[in-house]
């Protein structure tokens, strides 16, 4: 059970804290409700490389890591499909540092051109680095792409091609700033060795006058249903075939996001799952085989990936992930499989709390999905799904006409 | 009126006093050590059996690895299906690694479970029986991730890198191959099974909040079968390469080039290591070093740039690592001596030598954070051999350092003429 403590300044920023006198440390977290989906298609990749230029200085400071390192602090941040999020650790006692840094860069980026200059470099190199000079490395790109039609997650968070990141101005950077970067679209969380009337005296001093900005209105395209298996050929220089298929499944306040959840662990969640039991162990027809999903707040993808043994046709180990499917469509799972997965996860969610980096960020990520309370539901959620549940998501999930399919094969073998 | 130009007052964290909970050690019947931290708010446990069966031990290239790895693939009673679900079941994460000195089992747990899930641990340890089968499918398998891998230039240059400063003989500098696969098979795992883990004094580290019968629990599951203390230390050989400079083409199309840059170091017992730790840390040991600042937030020439120090037990070494575009390698490599020279001819600023402290302290600080931390730091002074008191000699170290011994300490190692440069495209 995580405690805590909410409450919003008049400029509309959520405040939300969680007391742990048992660490030395304090955690101060804020996320902005902005993510790569939220970007022009003609300018993807921009929400990533904004939140490189969150460092490059703000109004008042010239510089943002300095200042947190002199205090004893450490920071980072991430940007996903959905959102933004930034975060620091620093001892207790010098836990105004973080407000101080935080609030002035809510208020208002410095937008200097030599960090635009520098970060764009920064992050081509982090394209580069993740993603062109891999093996496998551009097989995301072409799977959203075949996945989804309409809606942004289409595209990856460091975006659809270098050429994006190139061409931001310094102009698209303010606007993107002010758009979303302001209290109205933010939540601020403090964690550790921290009182709420402390929070509340240092977020009324250094938040509070901060203009309030337009709240952001979402409106994203709706990805039409699938109606039709989808299929694509890639051949590259990598040294073994691959195998991708993914399958649209529900947003993350949905039950059937739990029961999809729970779906991946019986499939591939350990040494004992299904198909690393099936496909690895005994058909030998993969070196791995993985199924997870993304995580994300939209309806989302659901994903079998595996990497073929040498000599195996890409069609028969198709039909043979395809013939696991079936079992779980159309069998009942046993009530002993079910409790495992079940089990696996009240441990997952035990380990995830244990540190107030984690337990503050997941509070932010709950709030922005609209409900903090569900950090202490999750578990709940998870136990009440029955063996109907999975068959029935199952068969909704893997439905032939839900799936696309990519075949990723090495260039030398063709 | 808030003038947001004025820092709030910070209290510096060379101030702090710095407390590490002392860790419990106590015996079991057959003498195996454990040692353990009672703390925590959750009810989860953390437990490694720590064997000193690394590829230091090995007589064949390969064969520690292996062993610890299919550990968990069979024993006369169980499958290798059988031993996950049980694991799984309980939801439970069950893990092995190998390192260089050690290799290690470490399991994850909630408190409740232990009675179900220590037999089974045990039995690991007793009775892994490396069926052929099993074996068969871990060479298949890894020679297919081995054949991925080597398409990525960061992991060949780790590997020539070693093998350049270390020999290619030696537990630091060798690597696995395809042939090294196909060369294993089940009676030399058996044997360095027998050696290294049926009759090894291991030792147990155990952290979280305890249940009230730990001892009982683990005695009985581990302090019943007489183990023989057999003190094996081997010597290994250092045998670097007589020449420092290497590039590589392993992709014609790579589009970034992994540097590393390194030279021979002695470990934690010397004099010198804990303040050349601070002198890696002004370096490129933290996003606000000086490789950081100049090669990634002046020039934008790589997405990140470290230095650090390797953790070995017998020698270390100094490593600086970054991928850095095809184009600006060359150049990245020339700014790292740069600095390099910097550090030698110029005494870091008062300022900076303060924030880089009150960064190491609060980052100190940081990681104390939970029982998992906590035991993390002791087991590094145990397996290390160092004094009890490493914690504390560490922090004072850091409060003390001069700007003048970071000085002296630069020009002692920042000789270029000591580094092995490598490129890798």
């Amino acid at each position: 059970m995580i405690q805590y403590d909410k409450f919003t300044l008049s400029n509309g920023l959520r405040v939300l804290v969680h007391e742990d006198s048992s660490t030395p440390m304090a955690v101060v977290n804020v996320m902005y409700d902005v993510g790569a989906r939220d970007e022009d298609p003609a300018k993807t990749g921009f929400a990533h490389l904004f939140e490189h230029l969150m460092f490059g200085g703000s109004k008042h400071i010239p510089s943002y890591d300095e200042p947190l390192q002199v205090a004893g602090g450490e920071n980072n941040a991430y940007t996903t499909n959905d959102l933004t999020n930034y975060y620091c650790q620093l001892p207790a006692e010098n836990i105004e540092t973080a407000f101080w840094l935080e609030s002035d860069r809510m208020l208002s980026l410095a937008f200097s051109k030599k960090s635009l200059e520098v970060q764009r470099k920064v992050v081509m190199e982090e394209f580069k680095e993740h993603y062109t000079n891999k093996p496998y490395g551009d097989v995301w790109f072409k799977m959203r792409e075949l996945a989804y039609t309409t809606h942004p997650y289409r595209w990856q968070t460091i975006g659809k091609e270098l050429s994006h990141i190139e061409k931001a101005t310094i102009t698209d950077v303010k606007k993107f700033f002010f758009k979303h970067y302001c209290p109205t679209n933010a939540i601020l969380v403090v964690a550790g060795n921290t009182t709420r009337a402390q929070v509340e005296t240092l977020a009324e001093k250094w938040f509070a006058n901060i203009p309030a900005g337009e709240k952001y209105e979402r409106r994203l395209p709706a990805e039409p249903k699938q109606t039709a298996p989808r299929k694509a050929i890639v051949k590259a220089n990598v040294p073994l075939d691959a195998l991708y298929k993914c399958w649209h499944m529900s947003d993350r306040l949905d039950d059937g996001y739990y029961a999809a959840e729970l779906i991946t662990d019986i499939l591939s969640g350990g040494g004992s799952s299904r198909l690393y039991q099936a496909l690895v162990k005994e058909q030998q027809l993969f070196s791995n085989i993985e199924c997870y999903h993304f995580g994300s707040t939209d309806a989302g993808l659901l994903t079998i990936e595996g990497k073929l043994v040498k000599g195996i046709k890409m069609e028969d180990a198709d039909k043979a992930v395809e013939a696991e499917l079936e079992k779980i469509k159309n069998i009942l799972v046993d009530e002993k499989e079910l409790q495992k997965v079940k089990n696996k996860t009240e441990a997952a969610l035990a380990f995830e709390d244990m540190g107030i980096m984690n337990r503050a960020s997941s509070l932010a990520t709950y709030e922005l999905l609209g409900k903090a309370t569900l950090i202490n539901e999750e578990l709940n959620k998870y136990h009440s799904i029955t063996r109907e549940d999975i068959q029935r998501y199952a068969r909704q999930i893997f439905d032939l006409n839900n799936c696309s399919t990519l075949y990723y094969y090495a260039a030398e073998n063709q | 009126m808030l003038n947001r130009t004025i820092a709030p007052p910070i209290k510096d964290a060379i101030d702090f006093n710095l407390h590490l909970k002392p860790c419990t050690k106590f015996t079991l019947s057959n003498g195996i050590a454990v040692y353990a931290i009672d703390a925590g708010a959750e009810e989860v446990l953390q437990i490694e059996w720590v064997f000193f069966a690394g590829n230091w031990y090995e007589e064949q290239n390969m064969v520690a690895a292996a062993t610890n790895y299919l550990l968990k693939n069979g024993t006369s009673k169980k499958t290798a299906f059988e031993v996950n679900e049980h694991f799984e079941y309980y939801g439970s994460y069950l893990n092995r690694a190998s390192y260089n000195e050690t290799a290690v089992l470490s399991m994850h747990c909630l408190n409740k479970h232990t009675a179900a899930l220590l037999p089974v641990i045990s039995e690991l340890i007793t009775d892994s029986v490396f069926p052929e089968d099993e074996i068969q499918l871990y060479k298949q398998n890894n020679k297919q991730r081995l054949a991925v891998n080597l398409k990525k230039s960061e992991f060949v240059a780790g590997r020539l890198i070693d093998e350049y400063v270390f020999g290619i003989d030696h537990p630091y500098g060798k690597y696995s191959t395809a042939a090294g696969y196909d060369a294993l098979d089940r009676q030399q795992l058996q044997q360095f099974y027998k050696q290294y883990y049926q009759q090894s004094q291991y030792k147990i580290f155990i952290a979280g909040k305890l249940p009230k019968d730990i001892a009982e629990q683990l005695d009985k599951n581990f302090g019943q079968q007489a183990i023989p203390h057999i003190a094996s230390d081997k010597l290994q050989l250092i045998k670097s390469a007589a020449e420092k400079k290497y590039r590589v083409i392993n992709d014609q199309e790579g589009v970034q080039g992994s540097i590393r840059m390194s030279r021979l170091f002695p470990n934690r017992h010397h004099p010198d290591f804990t303040k050349a730790t601070m002198l890696n840390n002004v370096f490129g040991g933290f996003f606000g070093s000086r490789l950081m600042s100049n090669i990634r937030e002046d020039k934008g020439y790589t997405y990140g740039i470290h230095s650090y120090i390797l953790n070995h037990l017998h020698e270390s070494a100094w490593m600086v690592s970054t991928e850095a575009g095809r184009d600006v390698c060359e150049a990245t490599i020339q700014e790292v001596y740069k600095e390099m020279e910097i550090l030698k001819n110029t005494p870091v600023p008062e300022d900076e030598l303060l924030l880089v402290k009150n960064y190491m302290l609060g980052s100190t600080l940081g990681d104390l954070d939970g029982p998992f931390h906590i035991i993390g730091k002791w087991k590094n002074i145990i397996l290390n051999e160092l004094p009890d008191t490493y914690f504390y000699d560490a922090i004072a170290a850091i409060k003390s350092v001069s700007a003048k011994e970071l000085q002296e300490l630069a020009n002692k190692y920042f000789v270029p003429a000591d580094f092995y440069e490598l490129v890798v495209i």
